[in-house]
């Protein structure tokens, strides 16, 4: 009872606190994503002067065309794939960050982490469409290097949109598994290595299960986007990057059906949300 | 269970010596303490033995095997650790099962040792607790039972008392006394707290800037204190400067005190003599003497400190502050401004050469 009291006056003397915060989501996020859930229903957008009427067809398109499904299932997918190469790729760099390097060393191998964030997105993907078309830095490198004619031309292919996403995310990897290992005090894995168990063991059985809240953090953190990823899979994937992203993008700044777009954006916020919410009883054992 | 022998282990970090040609004989089954203020090297000497870190230069033998390039894993020791380190992700249980399980023992075998392992340090109960739920004393026992249940060759404490309260820490010192000698285990501790080094251990090493000042059981290091810095570490003591007399010194002021123990010096070198402030019997008047009690000195009571069953007194004499404790066995005290004689006897003085 006396908590009870305490707790509903702390949450009031937290209110100047969370009022900002809060107003601003609400005029920021709630309010055009309550629109679009009114667009959603729409048979066409109000802005363009036709008439309109209230439906349920825009929803019923992604069930009726098999297209959207297999896209869907595509992109999810591809953020599998892009989420798996973030952990091979970041969770060791994120290691030896908060476990091998110390001062100086650390500070400047973490600004060579962050840096993909300080650089635009747009010009990010542009440089790696140079380096990635057949006479491109990757394929000249190669050739100057190897005895033999090779032919590197990953340009507009699925390797290309992975190499793309992989870049701009694993940076969030690296940092939410920094954190959570950098925790994890050196002693356990001395003690674990005093208990006879090698290197490999302690980290199964030790650093693993305690990073964990942090590898999940950081795959929620890139799977969520790189399922509704169209920058990367448009420009680095050309006709072969076509994925339930890119056809969204497309109904809103291409075919103007801005109705179905909000749909299925919707049905994507719900997939996801039902993915989180399957995975979360694991998720929180994990954390 | 092995002794650990090691012989002439040198070990530097940049500039910093942290261990000088440092020798130890660690006896099998031995209760052994190295004792040194921070920055000593007593960790670093540890950590060697462990194999956490290996030396420059010189031998660390388990049970006769060479083993300072062998790394920790590979060197079945047992360490407890200043902080414990128990696996946050695991229960009790499974703490105390790691190195057994690691080391792909059959469930059953694990569970019994386990169990085993729990009662003997008194915690048969709380297998399937957490290490945040248990109390501070109560993790330090499941370190130990860690440490312990994989039958170590020797076992390795890294000030596992220091963080617990003075109650709590005297019940463990007791607790862990009793665990070593039942199960016979070659034990080294290190620590900075001298009573717990003397009232634990077989044999003491004192470690001072990476090397081994002295080494040898608690009685004789506190009797026989080898250095000023030896006499003073382990316990307290008045120290005398002056020349030798070959059986004693002489102080500036011509002042002769005898000694009749410690080092052997030709006479005129400088030296020191060593007193414990419990050795020394303080007196208003210089009638009251004592045939043994030869050495003899005049000063004045500056300040006493009651401490219940004892006392102790700041006798001023000649520029130097002498300390002297006094067991409270009756209702007479010596008040602030007194003058005093104080009287010992030359057993009770060690010669030191200086250093």
């Amino acid at each position: 009872m006396a908590a009870a009291t305490a707790s509903r006056s702390g949450l009031r003397s937290a209110l100047p606190l969370l009022a900002p915060a809060y107003l601003w989501l609400t005029v920021a996020i709630f309010l055009p994503l309550s629109a679009m859930v009114f667009f959603s229903f729409m048979t066409e957008l109000p802005l363009s002067g036709k008439p309109w009427a209230f439906t349920l067809g825009n929803y019923a398109a992604f069930f009726s065309q098999s297209l959207y499904l297999t896209l869907l299932l595509a992109s999810l997918r591809l953020g599998l794939e892009v989420t798996l190469w973030c952990i091979v790729i970041g969770y060791p760099a994120a290691y030896v960050l908060a476990k091998v390097l110390k001062g100086r060393s650390r500070e400047a191998i973490f600004l060579l982490v962050i840096l993909p964030f300080w650089s635009n997105g747009l010009v990010r993907i542009f440089s790696w469409a140079m380096v990635l078309r057949e006479g491109g830095i990757l394929d000249t490198a190669l050739n100057a290097v190897l005895p033999f004619k090779i032919n590197i031309d990953l340009m507009y292919s699925y390797p290309a949109v992975i190499i793309g996403l992989v870049h701009s995310y694993v940076p969030y990897m690296v940092l939410t598994c920094y954190l959570t290992l950098q925790a994890i005090d050196d002693s356990l894995i001395e003690a674990g290595r005093s208990l006879g168990a090698s290197r490999l063991q302690v980290l199964k059985r030790v650093i693993i299960p305690l990073s964990m809240p942090g590898l999940v953090a950081g795959a929620a953190l890139i799977f969520v986007p790189v399922v509704g990823s169209f920058m990367e899979p448009r420009i680095l994937g050309g006709r072969t990057g076509t994925f339930y992203g890119t056809v969204i993008e497309d109904q809103f700044v291409a075919v103007f059906n801005w109705p179905l777009g909000a749909a299925l954006s919707f049905i994507l916020l719900a997939v996801v949300l039902v993915i989180l919410a399957a995975a979360s009883p694991v998720l929180k054992r994990a954390a | 269970m092995a002794g650990v022998q090691v012989s002439n282990v040198s070990r530097s970090f940049g500039a910093h010596k942290a261990l000088d040609d440092v020798s130890i004989d660690f006896a099998d089954g031995g209760f052994y303490a190295l004792l040194g203020p921070s920055g000593s090297g007593k960790t670093t000497l540890l950590r060697q033995i462990a194999g956490f870190d290996f030396p420059d230069s010189g031998r660390i033998a388990i049970g006769g095997e060479s083993v300072e390039r062998v790394p920790v894993e590979k060197r079945r020791i047992g360490m407890v650790f200043q902080n414990y380190a128990l696996f946050p992700n695991m229960s009790v249980a499974d703490n105390v099962a790691f190195g057994l399980s690691v080391r792909g023992e059959a469930k059953a075998v694990i569970a019994a040792e386990v169990q085993a392992a729990l009662d003997l340090v008194q915690l048969g109960k709380l297998g399937g607790r957490r290490p945040h739920q248990l109390s501070g004393g109560q993790r330090q026992r499941v370190a130990l039972a860690r440490a312990i249940v994989t039958k170590p060759r020797v076992l390795l404490l890294d000030e596992p008392l220091g963080a617990l309260d003075k109650a709590l820490r005297v019940d463990m010192q007791i607790e862990l006394k009793r665990i070593q000698r039942e199960i016979g285990i070659t034990t080294i501790f290190v620590t900075h707290d001298q009573e717990e080094a003397l009232t634990m251990s077989d044999r003491i090493g004192i470690l001072r800037d990476g090397r081994l000042v002295q080494e040898g059981p608690p009685e004789e290091i506190y009797d026989r204190p080898k250095s000023e810095f030896a006499a003073t570490f382990l316990g307290d003591a008045n120290i005398f400067r002056g020349d030798s007399t070959g059986n004693g010194i002489r102080l500036a002021d011509g002042t002769a005190i005898a000694a009749g123990a410690g080092a052997t010096l030709a006479a005129g070198a400088k030296a020191s003599c060593a007193v414990r402030p419990e050795r020394i019997r303080i007196a208003t008047d210089a009638g009251v003497s004592n045939a043994t009690d030869t050495n003899v000195l005049k000063g004045q009571v500056s300040k006493r400190i009651f401490a219940g069953n004892n006392s102790t007194y700041f006798v001023d004499r000649a520029g130097q502050t002498l300390k002297v404790i006094v067991q409270n066995t009756g209702i007479e005290r010596l008040s602030e401004g007194q003058d005093v004689v104080l009287r010992w006897s030359p057993e009770s003085t060690v010669l030191i050469a200086a250093s």
